[in-house]
């Protein structure tokens, strides 16, 4: 059986009367691919924020890696987040002074040391090694969420935490980022997308539909799971 | 990585940067331009001053003593007490000679004058003997010239001044000039004690004072005229000096009341107070006093040009950091996405607002080194325009302007910083 890598207890998220997250349970285990998904003020943000410890639960636990977090100040944070969590934006975010190889050497900085032979095997390994020295502005969107993917990947983390990582993308670039998480998930990477495309959310092992702040689904897709991804190569090919 | 990051935001960033660097060139070159003009100008303004005559006055103790206690200035007791006019030129021997501009020791005395051509005496009349423009070498072979010519430079002469070996002319007041008639070129008779010594009025002088009714003449003439070779009754000195403080004024009262390292600090200060006493260990029997009125206006004048230069410079250093606090807050707040994408990669608050800070840092020491060379050719042109020559460049400005140049920096980042704190990466990475 997997270790669990993930376990949010009873979590709320409270500003003033609004209850963004109410009583989360969700546990989720190391390499499985799941998919949040609701419609917009469900409560997926906050959610992600928590799990990627860019905000705390207002009450309940959360668990990562057998550590609970969820009373850490900003600092541990700060360090959890750069040891256990790669990032990816819908918005790509990359810094646009810096070239493709230097943006994911950028995370490598703020973790141990920047390492330019092992950004570009990471940039490599979403087919960008020859877009290495390009500024974003020079990249497609596409190209650029590839280079996300890659800089979310340098440091090895215990999950990757999408947050609408194909929403600015059209099909086929959505086709070849659904590709690299395949394969990443084949590697064994915990992979938690949030999506409202319904085609991203249906690839994933397991689909969380939220509303209003709580889980009212809780879908197990490793019955078609297999089947959806081929079903999308073939349709793409 | 840094160190590149750093780089390319200043490339990227060329035309907030040069604001930046050029309200930092404004602030320090308005800063140096002070603080050098305030640090210079002391000798500056007291030589200016110096028009205003002598700043201290040597008399002999016993002389000094009837005038403080029976307030009297002539007379037994103050008229029969003489200095010696060989201790004169002792004064540049002392610690702070070089700040000794001028001096010139008078003798006074009285004389019964007639007038050549008028029939009879005028009667008796006031002389002052004294150094007109002396010049001699000290023991150190520095070359000197001193006398009451540097030190009435406010007198109205028509006709000549009295040269150095001028033994047989002299120079008369105008009130008594015009009183007896008596013009350039006439010839007076001087009596005193059975000598008689003829002289040539070579000048007329506006003193707008008490010698306008006396006779100026050479001091050997004068010492030869009243039987007392080379003694003087008093000598007047212009000093350059630093304005009094409390150490000053507890050490006018008595030096001896001074705890040894106050002594050493107030001994060494170009302090009125300490100058009237290294002049009495050098001048025999003599007491020097500061004319007050002369020292004291020295100093409010200087104490009031000094306040307004640091005034200038905080004013500008205030106004440098609120310039550039809102040019950094808006390159900041600019940054926003980039500055949370980071903080989101791991970096701590620490490590954002270093990044920031060097980069401000390092446009602040470029703007910051052009605004000092810049500085100083603004206080060349004060010093040209108000007194007439170079400001002396003093290089602990440099360490005060670094100094300045951080703090106003490090103030202007102040509320960029606390946005940088308070930045929240969730709250501008989700395009929300």
């Amino acid at each position: 059986m997997s270790k669990k890598i993930l376990e949010l207890q009873n979590v709320s998220k409270i500003y003033g009367s609004l209850k963004a997250l109410a009583d989360i349970n969700l546990s989720v285990n190391a390499g499985d691919w799941l998919s949040i998904m609701g419609p917009s003020g469900s409560g997926k943000t906050t959610m992600i924020n928590i799990i990627g410890c860019m905000d705390t639960p207002s009450v309940g636990n959360v668990i990562l890696d057998g550590v609970d977090i969820s009373k850490e100040n900003a600092a541990s944070l700060t360090r959890i987040r750069r040891d256990k969590i790669g990032l990816i934006f819908q918005q790509f975010h990359l810094i646009s002074y810096l070239t493709a190889v230097e943006n994911v050497m950028v995370a490598q900085y703020y973790h141990s040391m920047p390492d330019e032979e092992e950004a570009m095997e990471a940039l490599a390994k979403v087919g960008l090694k020859d877009r290495a020295r390009h500024l974003p502005a020079q990249l497609s969107g596409g190209e650029q969420q590839r280079v996300c993917i890659a800089r979310a990947l340098i440091n090895s983390p215990q999950i990757l935490l999408g947050d609408e990582p194909t929403g600015n993308l059209d099909e086929e670039n959505e086709g070849i980022v659904v590709d690299i998480f395949r394969r990443l998930h084949d590697e064994g990477v915990t992979i938690i997308i949030v999506t409202h495309d319904p085609e991203v959310g249906d690839v994933a092992q397991r689909k969380i539909i939220l509303e209003h702040g709580k889980v009212v689904d809780d879908i197990d897709q490793s019955a078609t799971f297999g089947e959806s991804l081929k079903l999308r190569s073939q349709e793409r090919n | 990585m840094f160190w590149r990051m750093i780089f390319k935001t200043l490339s990227r960033q060329k035309s907030k940067m040069l604001m930046i660097s050029f309200t930092v060139i404004l602030g320090v070159s308005l800063s140096t331009a002070m603080m050098n003009v305030m640090l210079g100008v002391g000798d500056k303004v007291n030589r200016e001053l110096k028009v205003y005559g002598a700043n201290i006055t040597v008399r002999h103790k016993d002389a000094a003593l009837m005038s403080d206690l029976y307030g009297l200035t002539e007379g037994l007791g103050v008229n029969d007490k003489f200095l010696y006019e060989e201790d004169v030129l002792k004064l540049k021997s002392i610690f702070w000679g070089f700040n000794i501009l001028d001096f010139a020791p008078i003798l006074d005395g009285n004389a019964i004058m007639s007038v050549k051509g008028q029939p009879g005496a005028v009667g008796d009349v006031s002389l002052m003997g004294t150094w007109t423009e002396k010049h001699a070498t000290l023991s150190t072979g520095e070359e000197l010239s001193t006398g009451l010519k540097g030190l009435r430079t406010w007198w109205e002469v028509s006709g000549e001044w009295l040269g150095e070996d001028d033994d047989s002319a002299v120079m008369i007041g105008h009130l008594l000039a015009a009183k007896n008639k008596i013009h350039v070129g006439d010839a007076i008779t001087l009596t005193n004690n059975g000598i008689i010594k003829n002289f040539v009025v070579k000048g007329i002088f506006n003193d707008g004072g008490n010698a306008d009714e006396k006779i100026l003449l050479t001091l050997p003439a004068a010492q030869e005229l009243m039987r007392l070779p080379g003694k003087v009754s008093s000598i007047e000195v212009s000093a350059l000096t630093t304005p009094d403080n409390d150490l000053a004024r507890k050490a006018a009262q008595d030096p001896r009341s001074l705890s040894p390292d106050e002594y050493e600090t107030w001994y060494c200060t170009a302090y009125v107070s300490a100058i009237c006493h290294q002049i009495q260990e050098v001048v025999r029997d003599g007491v020097a006093k500061a004319v007050r009125q002369v020292a004291e206006s020295e100093g409010t004048i200087l104490n009031k040009t000094t306040l307004l230069m640091i005034l200038i410079t905080i004013l500008s250093s205030i106004g440098s950091a609120l310039a550039i606090s809102n040019l950094i807050t808006a390159s900041v707040i600019e940054r926003s996405q980039e500055l949370g994408l980071l903080k989101a990669l791991g970096a701590y608050n620490w490590q954002i607002v270093l990044l920031v800070l060097l980069e401000v840092m390092i446009t602040g020491l470029g703007g910051g080194v052009v605004g000092y060379f810049l500085g100083i050719g603004f206080a060349q042109i004060i010093g040209q325009t108000v007194f007439g020559s170079y400001i002396e460049i003093a290089r602990m400005v440099i360490l005060i302007v670094a100094v300045i140049l951080f703090f106003v920096t490090l103030l202007g980042s102040v509320p960029a910083i606390r946005y940088l704190m308070a930045l929240k990466p969730t709250e501008v990475l989700h395009g929300k």
